[in-house]
């Protein structure tokens, strides 16, 4: 177990790879309700929400969910975030455990709308079911129709005749659902879901799985791919930053990064020499210092050793050699297309 | 589970000392807390080491950790089959998977190691 934002984790069960690889195959469960969750409300929701986010909120229809940033108006990341539209009065929030405060801090701060701003994460607890066979585990226990509700998209139902919000998103690259349930009725729903799930071969997965599948799908993760020194359009994640919907926080600052053009993006690499480039890792091209790695480890899908890292974008070319200092050793690895891993759809 | 025969320090390893031969592992509790494990980086048959001081490292898919030399001697043996095997570590590292052989240059230095007893109730303590 280890400390998490003030939660106690368990970072594997029976092992990283063989959770890794139950969810590539068959379906892995995660307790992830360390999440936060925060609520916006009243008619004027929606242009808080927009307000201080990157993404276009007014353009989501109820019931749908998107990725999006909370931003500082430096351009730095406050947060990442998934936003789901509950009604035209009313947005949920998912935000990252240790950010919560921070988050709820930052809204509240840009509200000079009338809207009501409520941290409301000790209302839910949060499974994720992820994997092939998620679908079948999580059908066993709801009414609702799993099939008829699309990618990105929520229906709130009940599972196991308790209320759930059942989201058909996910942090593993795999097709899944991520439910937000009542904290009382966790325990007993991972015990059902865990049951539910025995005749795929279901696991009980943990934060290290968690990152390994992530990574391999390029998903960012906040403090190692994204921070508040980190802009969305250095992060790759332009396709969040919507700069015509209208005035929101940090969008001059995008602008002006934009019309300037980027110092660094990040990208890809796989490990050609032996060895491993982990985080905080230096990353140099011809002898002298160019970036560093954000997230690396072995894939277990891939069989390779595989990171994320900033590059000046001059340099930033797919197939080009770099050298991670590992152990203050240089070690060959070559940037590749990312994600490392997308399922067969 | 942790054999009498071995002693034990507080960074996790062992040494079973057979005349003037230390053969040192890493423990049971040591590979359970790294998952598992896809590396070993081990000395060169020759090097003189330290009591204390890094002897190589162990990677598993979550973290890389030193290992230090519980004694000081100079490396005899190492075990060649962790190269193409490092999961070995995983399954027997109190057996098959030791890291490799010293001999001893200062054997005193044993008698300040923990029993098997005494890191039981250290790694108990810890948890």
């Amino acid at each position: 177990m280890v400390d998490f934002g003030g939660w106690d984790m368990p970072v594997q069960y029976s092992g990283i790879i063989e959770e890794h690889n139950t969810v590539r195959k068959a379906v892995g469960l995660f307790d992830v309700s360390h999440m936060g969750e925060i609520e916006i409300r009243g008619p004027q929701a929606a242009q808080l929400t927009d307000f201080v986010t990157t993404n276009h909120a007014a353009k989501l229809k109820i019931g749908q969910i998107h990725y999006s940033g909370l931003l500082y108006s430096h351009g730095g990341f406050v947060d990442d975030i998934l936003v789901h539209k509950i009604a035209d009065d009313h947005f949920f929030l998912c935000v990252n455990a240790s950010n919560q405060d921070k988050d709820f801090a930052h809204i509240c701060s840009q509200n000079r709308l009338d809207a009501e701003v409520t941290l409301v994460s000790d209302q839910h607890a949060q499974l994720a079911i992820q994997g092939p066979q998620a679908r079948a585990t999580l059908q066993k226990m709801t009414p609702v129709d799993l099939a008829g509700i699309k990618y990105y998209w929520f229906t709130d139902g009940a599972v196991s005749g308790v209320p759930a919000r059942i989201a058909h998103t996910g942090y593993t690259g795999e097709d899944g659902f991520e439910i937000y349930v009542p904290p009382a009725e966790a325990h007993r729903l991972w015990n059902e879901l865990m049951a539910a799930g025995a005749e795929f071969g279901i696991k009980p997965c943990g934060l290290g799985a968690r990152n390994t599948l992530r990574l391999e799908a390029k998903m960012a993760l906040y403090g190692h791919e994204i921070d508040a020194s980190i802009s969305p359009l250095e992060a790759d994640l332009g396709w969040i930053v919507k700069l015509e919907k209208g005035d929101f926080v940090g969008r001059d600052a995008l602008r002006k990064q934009k019309e300037a053009g980027l110092q660094r993006t990040l990208i890809g690499f796989e490990m050609v020499g032996r060895g491993i480039g982990r985080d905080g890792y230096e990353v140099h091209i011809d002898g002298s210092p160019a970036g560093w790695v954000t997230s690396g480890s072995p894939s277990p899908t891939l069989g390779k050793n595989i990171g994320l890292c900033y590059l000046p974008v001059g340099q930033a070319q797919i197939g080009k050699t770099i050298q991670i200092m590992i152990r203050n050793q240089p070690v060959d690895a070559i940037t590749v297309e990312t994600p490392f891993y997308k399922r067969a759809k | 589970m942790y054999p009498e025969n071995f002693r034990y320090t507080k960074e996790h390893e062992w040494v079973l000392v057979e005349g003037d031969t230390g053969t040192i592992g890493i423990t049971d509790h040591a590979q359970e807390e790294l998952g598992d494990i896809v590396y070993v980086d081990l000395p060169k048959v020759g090097a003189h080491l330290e009591q204390g001081k890094s002897l190589g490292s162990v990677e598993s898919v979550k973290a890389v950790s030193d290992v230090y030399c519980p004694v000081s001697g100079e490396v005899t043996e190492i075990n060649a089959s962790l190269a193409q095997a490092p999961e070995s570590l995983n399954t027997d590292p109190h057996g098959a998977a030791w890291l490799i052989k010293v001999r001893l240059s200062k054997p005193d230095e044993v008698a300040g190691l923990m029993t098997a007893a005494d890191y039981q109730t250290y790694i108990g303590a810890e948890k």
